[in-house]
């Protein structure tokens, strides 16, 4: 099975094969694009950047589940990581975990029946001046109360 | 008044735009350096500074440029640690978000130092927005004809390109970091040979951190001697600590090396919150042992924290007050480890799980007298039996944590509740 890849996706790979023209150095940044594009690494994406790069499939499932960002399964729209290393959990990382998971209904790991949220622990996003913290997609939320959460969470649509 | 170097514009409207850079005398340096200096005479200087490396080891950063071989045939690659993953450690992101231009005019003089003609800035997965922000600052610094062809008319040419990691702590360190960009799992490499011999693609390769080579820009317009100047003897210039945990101001605070840490802790961050006792510190990264309140009567330099049994490592100081459990403190940086090990050195990757399964067994209330002994063994065992510093750096915590407050954890194992809490 092939995956359909967009115009947009299309020329984000020729610039990534450009950028990083020596041996596997584009898996990474196609990783991102790809995921960036589609939600998640599924194994037909595993496919496509092994043709792309000239690897087989397993190396680039290999690589893609050493680092953590990258998903192996769909996630919620909102994919929504606390940081629960010390210097959050000294500011009140259980608190703030414990009031997401109460108000969304979910665990640690699991995504809404929406599809909408997707709760995660994660390691130190290096905002520790801000803690506790969490980031959602791309933007990092700091100095996190049961407030701000209600505010940052009703406002995503 | 402490001299600022790093976060002297970041108090300015639209300091990472290079129109603001140059306006406050951006670029200079690197044209000076460029069409007045050979790279032997920058070298020199870098020496004289005695900058060391600011990512956590402390290495010297002009004797890491001088084992770069000459005339191997094969070009030469200088790689930007940008990957901060070091728990309690922000301050080379506040860099990137306010100061991007110091940092590429850093990377212009030092690729021209070295004879790189290709550099690298390999960036967290998870720092996106400064991506961007760096990306930007990139592309201003090619419109201005600093990066790209012909440099300031010199026929220096210099590409710069970002690396986007994964959210893999050990890519911070630096020949995982080099397989990271080579497109591999970041898995680090046995040394020697040594990454200015055998680095990128094989190539000789010189890896800095983001707030060295920041520095690089004033160690060319004032000197190295005015650098070395600013610390104790081996310890130049000024250093970015990264103050987090139970204090009423955390945050980046610019001093020269060699501040006392008290200071640091009760009047740049504004002391314990709720004024509550201070009860220890660690004071360079969650990597370095752990310090108990009486101890921290120290300077900040490589040196003195070294003789006060820790490390100073990347400057993140992290405050703890009375009111916290050591037990769990310490579970958290376990955690950590065993998630971050990249499981390739048996040591690491079993001890670590093992440790974090002691730990839980203990916090859930079934832990057992010998709990803490064993604990304190798997990490002995662990601490200089791997390939890269990650052993170590999940082992020392450990270690530390029990030397200094072994009444705690004993205290916990045997009447399964916490002594603080």
């Amino acid at each position: 099975m092939s995956i359909e890849i967009s115009e947009n996706l299309r020329k984000k790979i020729e610039e990534i094969k450009n950028k990083f023209p020596t041996g596997k150095s584009p898996i990474l940044p196609l990783l991102h694009a790809f995921q960036d594009e589609l939600g998640y690494i599924s194994l037909e994406v595993e496919e496509e950047i092994a043709n792309i790069v000239g690897v087989s499939p397993v190396y680039v499932r290999e690589v893609s589940t050493f680092y953590s960002m990258f998903n192996n399964q769909p996630v919620g729209k909102y994919h929504i990581q606390v940081c629960g290393n010390i210097t959050c959990w000294l500011r009140g990382y259980d608190e703030i975990v414990e009031y997401i998971k109460k108000k969304l209904g979910i665990d640690i790991g699991e995504t809404t029946s929406d599809g909408k949220f997707t709760l995660s622990r994660v390691e130190c996003l290096g905002m520790c001046d801000h803690a506790p913290v969490m980031q959602i997609n791309g933007d990092f939320y700091g100095d996190l109360t049961f407030e701000k959460i209600d505010e940052i969470l009703d406002s995503l649509e | 008044m402490s001299v600022k170097i790093l976060t002297k514009h970041f108090g300015i409207k639209d300091s990472h735009k290079i129109n603001v850079y140059m306006k406050n005398g951006g670029y200079k340096q690197a044209e000076k350096a460029l069409k007045e200096m050979k790279p032997e005479e920058i070298l020199e200087e870098v020496k004289k500074s005695n900058l060391r490396g600011r990512g956590g080891a402390g290495f010297p950063t002009g004797l890491k440029w001088s084992f770069v071989p000459k005339d191997t045939g094969k070009p030469v690659y200088l790689c930007v640690n940008s990957d901060e993953s070091e728990p309690g450690t922000f301050k080379d992101r506040h860099i990137l978000e306010k100061d991007p231009h110091m940092l590429i005019e850093g990377i212009i003089i030092t690729s021209y130092t070295i004879g790189a003609n290709e550099a690298y800035i390999y960036i967290r997965g998870e720092y996106y927005p400064q991506a961007i922000r760096l990306q930007e600052a990139i592309e201003e610094a090619y419109q201005k004809g600093f990066l790209g062809e012909n440099i300031f008319g010199t026929g220096y040419k210099l590409d710069l390109k970002i690396y986007r990691g994964a959210g893999a702590y050990i890519c911070g360190e630096e020949t995982a970091l080099l397989e990271s960009i080579e497109g591999k799992k970041g898995k680090p490499r046995l040394k020697p040979p040594f990454p200015a011999a055998v680095g990128l693609y094989d190539c000789p390769t010189v890896i800095n951190n983001v707030e060295t080579i920041a520095d690089i820009p004033t160690i060319v317009e004032k000197g190295g001697e005015w650098f070395a100047s600013l610390g104790p003897e081996r310890n130049g210039g000024t250093k970015l600590f990264a103050v987090s945990g139970h204090v009423n101001k955390p945050g980046v605070y610019e001093h020269e090396m060699g501040y006392p840490l008290m200071k640091l802790i009760n009047e740049d961050a504004g002391g314990i919150l709720d004024g509550l006792k201070l009860k220890a510190v660690i004071p360079g990264g969650s990597s370095v042992p752990i310090l108990r309140a009486e101890e921290c009567d120290i300077n900040l330099d490589y040196d003195s924290v070294m003789k006060a049994g820790s490390m100073l490592g990347s400057g993140a100081v992290i405050v703890m007050s009375e009111k916290t459990c050591m037990v769990k403190a310490l579970s958290r940086l376990i955690h950590f480890y065993k998630d971050e090990s990249c499981g390739q050195c048996t040591p690491c990757r079993e001890g670590t799980g093992w440790m974090l399964k002691i730990i839980n067994r203990i916090i859930a209330g079934k832990g057992r007298k010998e709990d803490v002994d064993t604990l304190y063994y798997i990490a002995k065992g662990i601490m200089g039996h791997t390939v890269c510093p990650l052993g170590d750096a999940a082992a020392m915590p450990v270690i530390s944590f029990i030397n200094k407050f072994r009444d705690e954890f004993e205290y916990y194992a045997i009447n399964k509740k916490s002594m603080v809490e």
